[in-house]
């Protein structure tokens, strides 16, 4: 790794150091509050109790304690004594496996394409893999999604083939997802960005460049990405109501909302918890905490227990569950969502990914923590392996059949990677189109005959586009008229 | 509230790396002789003598009372690029006013674009502090803080997520002074955010969403185009009596590189400035279009062969006046009137879309100024009334070739 790319991530690490008069209150202890011995009756209109003693408190837990974490395998893939192991048999467990491989495996190959005679990059396992593809396991598969950024997983569980993701990837005529529209496009990225690539936090990087596509499929039930963060927590709240009234789909399915912690701090996060406890829908709020949001750490997006502490203030039914542990997420997403159907309400998961081995509850733990260490410890929390040693485990799985995968795999996204590459983008006219539904405002069509004319008269002799013309699908000639 | 921070930092930081990709949107036909880009532009002070006489530069040590001096002895500079330069005004401001604090997404890593490099580590966690992912929540804040009296210099990671704050800036720091019969007010907020297009953003990272708050009067916008004016600007701007939103082209954080004097110093608000003299046409931006005017002036007087029979000789000799708007809101309506009355043809160039834009706000102020002296309409090459598409940004950002074609057309209306 060059001498730049670890000065950044040093920098960064040591940004993650709370500043010290911001972290003076941690040295006081949480408390829940406190049931009054006497009666005093209670509040009119309320169930709250009097007391005589006055107490304050900021945790739903008693005193110094956090939310428990629900988990069913250890760390190297074994039930834990008196774990509830969820119902699969051999052939969903193997599926999960295979789409949990898959993930790494698109990374690396588009990753390495890119990258192509330039120097190696040192790579992490971002190790979401469990919770997006546990959780889209226990989801109906016409479930109405609505995701962040990185649960490709769950398109891929529904069955978006590899050459859609290599389409959204990159923009081509086959992008159905945006029509070239939203960003990224991988293949630019790499040919021209690696100072960048370089320069940041790679746990970061990936998920965002590699694993960021703007994907959307209503066949899918998934609905298209948005680059603002947290716009889609209230809209699924508006999704899940919209369920409720839909007597074809009314105590069938509901709607589930991906979220980061770092998104929890938009206001959108609050306004779609509150929506979907007061306004009562089924709606499954899914928050993945890995610890990060770029530079910033939970730490600092957060000051009380996680995103699970909100849920009761809410009054919204709540757990916490190991991110890594696919069998966990598998048992605790298909419970929320059988509640949440049952009752119409809200329900809400947070998954802990801790994909860097970041303590998410300690002040510095990882400013100056050795990279040996964080290897480590990213092998034997790594969902990917865990799960594997519980295939093992049954003897669902050997290590042909790991071979087997990893080649097949590899072989089929390279396949379908290569394909893409060879296709050109949407024809240029669809610069204009759906911007409204119905008659096109005249704005609209005389911006495109503007732009049109505009490419007749210099479409060819004006380099930067006679170059760029060549991309489209038909070279803009169906605007040119040439 | 990014998405996609690292990615776009990642293609920004492409944009002035190397002399391959310098200027990306601007590339010049490599067919067509050599034209001006921003790593080439005369628009840019890059001598120590032509940065101490920048237009309009007052220097805060000096008895403000007093006449604007030139004498430039004793002064240095030092290369910047326009992120190094909000960086040293920032310093500046800090120095010397021990309420300023700067607080935002990531800034105190240094930022995602590098504009707050070390200054955590120059002035402590207290002053340069990490935000939760909150706009609403960010500028609320600094409407507090400025609300005390306090300099609140707040940074909007992208223009195009300041939207969840919409609410803080346009219904109470803009009418705070108003409401509160002029006992309070928010004079000390700066938000400064990354706006324009880098050529690849696609719909939430090419924005430039300055007309949104046209109407949201009290508030004031800002947009510099070099590391010079984003020194002097910005500091004029944190201390401003008013609440400014300062909006930084973002291809420009690297690839626009000058001379930039060492020490404090401002440059004036809601002042254009006249980049060069002309009589024929005024073509007026701000921001990164700036230096597509540069290029298509050039290709206006020298056209590259394989565009020589589309300029008509007679239009190659046109003086045409370049405006620099600088001041978006209260924009210098003194210094456009005065040029269109001379020249009776405007050209406006931007990157939003025409439909409720800062150039169809200026049209209409000057076709109702300027009516019996206009020989042409005021002509508004901008993007188009869609949303910024990944894949289409080429035809969909005004570049050097929409601009020729728009000044060509004016004149020979």
């Amino acid at each position: 790794m060059p001498a730049s790319s670890f000065y950044m991530i040093r920098t960064a690490r040591r940004a993650s150091q709370i500043p010290k008069f911001l972290s003076l209150s941690r040295t006081m202890t949480t408390t829940a509050p406190i049931i009054p011995q006497d009666r005093h009756g209670h509040l009119p209109s309320s169930q709250s109790p009097i007391t005589t003693k006055m107490h304050f408190f900021n945790s739903v837990m008693e005193s110094g304690k956090q939310i428990p974490t629900y988990r069913v395998l250890d760390g190297v893939g074994n039930p834990i004594d008196g774990a509830e192991v969820p119902e699969l048999d051999k052939a969903l467990a193997v599926r999960l496996y295979e789409i949990m491989v898959l993930l790494p495996t698109l990374d690396n190959i588009l990753y390495n394409v890119q990258r192509q005679g330039k120097i190696s990059f040192y790579m992490t396992t971002h190790g979401e893999e469990a919770t997006v593809v546990g959780s889209a396991a226990a989801l109906a598969p016409n479930d109405e999604v609505l995701g962040q950024y990185r649960e490709m997983g769950v398109l891929l569980w529904r069955g978006f083939t590899l050459n859609s993701v290599m389409a959204q990837c990159f923009g081509n005529e086959e992008d159905k997802a945006t029509k070239g529209r939203q960003m990224p496009v991988v293949s630019d990225f790499g040919k021209k960005n690696p100072t960048l690539r370089r320069s940041c936090p790679q746990s970061l990087l990936f998920q965002n460049e590699i694993i960021s596509q703007h994907f959307g499929s209503t066949e899918h039930h998934f609905h298209t990405i948005s680059s603002p963060l947290a716009t889609q927590i209230p809209q699924a709240a508006g999704v899940g109501y919209a369920l409720k009234r839909d007597p074809e789909r009314r105590g069938k399915n509901c709607a589930v909302v991906y979220f980061g912690e770092g998104a929890a701090s938009e206001g959108d996060f609050h306004a779609g918890m509150l929506l979907a406890s007061t306004i009562p829908s089924p709606t499954l709020f899914l928050a993945r905490n890995n610890g990060f949001a770029i530079s910033t750490p939970s730490t600092e997006q957060y000051h009380g227990d996680g995103i699970a502490a909100r849920g009761p203030g809410y009054g919204i039914d709540t757990i916490r569950v190991d991110g890594n542990d696919v069998l966990a997420v598998l048992g605790a997403v298909r419970e929320a969502r059988k509640r949440c159907i049952e009752s119409g309400r809200a329900v809400l998961v947070e998954a802990m990914t801790y994909r860097v081995g970041h303590h998410s509850t300690s002040d510095d733990s990882f400013a100056y923590r050795a990279r040996a260490e964080v290897e480590e410890r990213k092998k034997v929390d790594n969902p990917i392996v865990r799960f594997r040693g519980f295939l093992e485990s049954r003897g669902w799985w050997t290590t042909e059949e790991e071979e087997g995968l990893k080649t097949r795999l590899k072989t089929d996204a390279l396949h379908a990677f290569k394909r893409a590459d060879g296709l050109k983008r949407h024809e240029l006219k669809e610069l204009f189109s759906d911007v409204y539904g119905g008659p096109e405002p005249w704005n609209i069509s005389e911006q495109r005959n503007e732009l049109s004319e505009l490419l007749r008269k210099y479409g060819q002799v004006w380099e930067p586009w006679r170059k760029e013309l060549d991309k489209f699908k038909g070279k803009g000639e169906e605007l040119s008229g040439k | 509230m990014i998405l996609l921070r690292p990615h776009v930092l990642a293609r920004l930081q492409s944009s002035g790396t190397g002399p391959d990709t310098d200027g990306a949107t601007l590339e010049p036909p490599p067919a067509g002789g050599h034209l001006p880009s921003i790593a080439t532009s005369k628009l840019l002070r890059t001598s120590r003598d032509a940065a101490l006489r920048t237009p309009g530069l007052r220097w805060t040590d000096e008895d403000p009372s007093g006449p604007t001096r030139e004498l430039v002895g004793g002064r240095e500079t030092r290369k910047m690029n326009l992120y190094q330069a909000v960086r040293d005004a920032m310093s500046h401001a800090m120095m010397k006013d021990d309420t300023a604090v700067v607080f935002g997404e990531d800034v105190a890593f240094g930022g995602v674009f590098r504009c707050t490099m070390g200054l955590a580590e120059e002035f402590g966690q207290e002053r340069v502090f990490n935000t939760p992912l909150t706009e609403q929540g960010i500028a609320g804040f600094g409407i507090g803080m400025a609300a005390m009296g306090h300099t609140a210099i707040a940074e909007i990671q992208f223009a195009d997520y300041i939207f969840p704050a919409f609410d803080q800036i346009v219904n109470e720091a803009a009418k705070i002074r108003y409401r509160s019969g002029n006992q309070f007010n928010v004079g000390g907020l700066t938000i400064r955010t990354p706006t324009m297009s880098v050529g690849h953003g696609g719909l939430y990272h090419s924005q430039s969403p300055e007309g949104f708050f046209l109407g949201a009067s009290g508030i004031k916008i800002v947009i510099p185009r070099s590391p010079i004016q984003a020194k002097g600007l910005l500091l004029a701007a944190i201390r401003d009596p008013n609440p400014v939103i300062f909006m930084e082209p973002k291809i420009l954080y690297r690839s626009a590189i000058e001379q930039v004097p060492n020490d404090d110093y401002e440059l004036p608000i809601s002042k254009a400035e006249t980049l060069i003299h002309g009589s024929d046409v005024t073509l007026l931006s701000w921001g990164t279009p700036i230096y597509h005017c540069e290029t298509a002036l050039s290709m206006l007087s020298s056209p590259p062969p394989s565009l020589a029979n589309l300029v008509p000789e007679s239009l190659r000799r046109a003086r045409v006046e370049l405006i620099d708007l600088r001041t978006i809101i209260p924009w210098d309506v003194e210094t456009i009137t005065e040029s269109v009355n001379r020249t009776g043809r405007l050209v406006i160039v931007h990157e939003a879309g025409p439909r409720g834009s800062v150039g169809a706000e200026i049209s209409a102020e000057i076709q109702k100024r300027c009516f019996l002296k206009l020989n042409a309409p005021v002509k508004l090459i901008a993007g188009w009334d869609t949303p910024v598409a990944l894949q289409f940004e080429k035809f969909y950002t005004p570049d050097a070739i929409r601009i020729l074609d728009g000044i060509m057309d004016t004149l020979s209306y």
